[in-house]
């Protein structure tokens, strides 16, 4: 496996030589390989948003260096505009920046700017519609029309129709209710898995972090804290509540158990895997009690 | 004793003209002291029914009483607003001055409270909400969670009875929505706080005293969150969920193994499982 995504000694200073600047990142290393699906998770001000729009040449690094797929960002600073759709980087909120007065022409946006032929733009509309699961009469109605779980997925739908080589989001499903929450990032699950693209996602809600991400990424004041699998990193919750964050529930409910005294496993952080795990330890009790 | 807040039958709809009813034949009961939490799929009218609860939007059909006062009584409108406070979902669009003991402090300038009255206020509803300790800081060096003690900590120098929070966790980190919430229950708990608060945070709404569960309009579903929760099924089919306690009980149950109705946090959750082991 290649590493699609390296960022090297990156360094982001907001305002630099003015009485407010801000250093938002701090010397932050780490790579992530073509395919993955990788979380992040920080508190608020801890630098993610700076981060990920590092991706697609949306900032510039005041230092260190960036590659995607091996090149170096800034090489060449006129093809900037490359990444932009090499990377598709779905924003918080990203329905208000809906302008188009069909939601067909709010996803055809990307594409156009690209340069395809009608045929291929068409394709792509309804392609990357079809994964978000907005149906075909949708696209004409005007996005203003549509709830906001909706118009989000329009928003999203825009940013896979460039076929990007990573996609990347920032909180993509906040404020949306639990079905919401789970169509969308369930949309962009399937999306990883059917076209094998790397993800990024940033989110507040460790239950969906644990749920989605193979590997998790924790940003803590402008400096990389942890980059581990999902359970190695869950399992440091000490941890991860000093950062300000936390753990999913279930894992809560397993760290409590063992406190309890009972002798289990606790890098427990998804709801199928809890069922089993206990199902399993009730079993092995039951066969014991029975002995 | 009278009721924090009545709203009965209430209906409103934005267009006039159009027969579509954000909000259609609500009712909502409050009373002195308690903590509702009230859920609902995105567009079911949440938010309208709350700005009707201290008379931002008057319904069309139905009657919204605070206090005993009727929110289309003009005359006591300012008590109205004064009764019950609103804090939002974006701390940043709330928060207006460049110091945070500034911004706590700005409605009761624009009200031409006394400023030694003033100072006392705020003083009191900075540590009610735990924020004290950066009054003096700028409002922008603050986390999410702080600003939004900061906008809570503003609305509570009016001095309200009732707080009504529009998802005002959905924007902020773990750490930031515990420490809101904590600030939330002590309020209620320890200042007698009426609380109305609107989330899609299971978790948080488990927290409450009593759920209020809307669907297309209407309240739809109400009782403690014990009883609202197991209704796992139901909930869903109005685009929600339960919280990840009570959903490994039911899975559980689901295997056969015999766990009691009405869990909803972790602890409970853990002592029930902790009982299968024994
Ligand atoms: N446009 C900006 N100008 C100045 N400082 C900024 C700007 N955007 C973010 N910052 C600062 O950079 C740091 C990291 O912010 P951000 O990347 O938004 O964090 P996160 O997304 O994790 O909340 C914070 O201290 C924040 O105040
Ligand atoms: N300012 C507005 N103008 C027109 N329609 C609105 C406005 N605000 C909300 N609505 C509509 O009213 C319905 C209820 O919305 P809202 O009360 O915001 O729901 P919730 O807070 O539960 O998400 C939705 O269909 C929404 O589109
Ligand atoms: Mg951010
Ligand atoms: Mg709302």
């Amino acid at each position: 496996m290649s590493a699609m995504i390296q960022v090297e000694h990156l360094t982001y200073v907001y305002n630099p030589g003015m009485p407010d600047a801000t250093t938002a990142l701090d010397d932050v290393s780490f790579e992530i390989e073509e395919g993955q699906f990788v979380g992040i998770i920080g508190s608020t001000g801890s630098g993610k948003s700076t981060l990920i729009t590092h991706f697609n040449g949306l900032h510039r690094p005041t230092s260190g260096r960036i590659l995607i797929d091996g090149v170096d960002l800034w090489e060449k600073p006129e093809k900037i505009r490359d990444f932009r759709f090499k990377v598709g980087l779905v924003f918080q909120y990203p329905e208000y920046q809906l302008f188009e007065e069909t939601c067909y022409k709010d996803i055809a946006y990307g594409p156009k700017n690209m340069g395809l032929d009608a045929q291929e733009i068409d394709r792509r509309v309804r392609q990357a519609a079809g994964f978000v699961g907005l149906s075909p009469q949708l696209l004409e109605r005007n996005p203003f029309e549509l709830s906001g779980g909706q118009k989000r997925r329009v928003a999203i739908a825009g940013v896979l129709a460039m076929e990007p080589k990573v996609l990347v989001l920032d909180e993509p499903a906040a404020g949306l209710d639990p079905e919401g929450r789970d169509t969308i990032l369930g949309a962009v699950k399937a999306y990883h898995k059917a076209t094998g693209i790397t993800v990024v996602l940033v989110s507040h809600s460790m239950e969906d972090i644990a749920r989605y991400a193979d590997k998790v990424l924790v940003m803590d004041q402008r400096k990389l804290a942890i980059y581990d699998d999902v359970d190695k990193v869950f399992a440091q919750a000490p941890r991860l509540l000093e950062l300000g964050l936390s753990v999913p529930q279930v894992t809560k409910i397993f760290l409590r158990l063992k406190e309890l005294g009972l002798d289990i496993d606790t890098d427990v952080y998804t709801m199928p895997y809890a069922v089993k795990t206990l199902q399993k330890a009730l079993e092995k009790r039951k066969g014991e009690a029975e002995c | 004793m009278s009721k924090m807040i009545d709203a009965d039958q209430i209906r409103f709809r934005y267009d006039p003209e159009v027969d579509n009813w954000a909000v259609d034949g609500a009712s909502l009961k409050v009373e002195k002291g308690e903590f509702v939490a009230v859920l609902g799929a995105n567009g079911c009218g949440k938010s309208t029914l709350a700005k009707h609860l201290n008379a931002i939007l008057l319904p069309e059909a139905g009657t919204v009483l605070v206090e005993e006062m009727d929110t289309k009584d003009e005359e006591q409108l300012f008590q109205i607003r004064q009764t019950v406070g609103m804090v939002f979902q974006n701390p940043d669009n709330q928060i207006v001055a460049t110091v945070v003991e500034e911004d706590v402090a700005f409605a009761l300038e624009n009200l031409g409270v006394p400023s030694d009255q003033i100072r006392q206020r705020i003083d009191q509803a900075m540590k009610m909400a735990g924020i004290y300790q950066h009054r003096n800081k700028a409002p922008h060096k603050l986390s999410g969670g702080q600003k939004q003690r900061v906008a809570i900590a503003g609305v509570i120098a009016m001095r309200p009875d009732c707080l009504v929070l529009d998802e005002a966790t959905a924007m902020l980190d773990p750490r930031g929505r515990e420490v809101v919430m904590d600030t939330i229950r002590t309020l209620n708990r320890e200042y007698g706080i009426t609380v109305v608060a609107i989330t899609h945070y299971m978790e948080e709404a488990a927290q409450a005293d009593r759920v209020v569960v809307m669907n297309g309009g209407k309240v739809v579903l109400e009782g403690t969150p014990a009883q609202v929760f197991s209704q796992a099924d139901l909930l869903r089919e109005y685009h929600l969920d339960v919280p990840q306690a009570t959903e490994l009980r039911d899975e559980l149950v689901k295997l056969g193994y015999d766990l009691p109705q009405g869990i909803i946090s972790i602890e409970e959750c853990a002592q029930a499982i902790y009982k299968l082991f024994q």
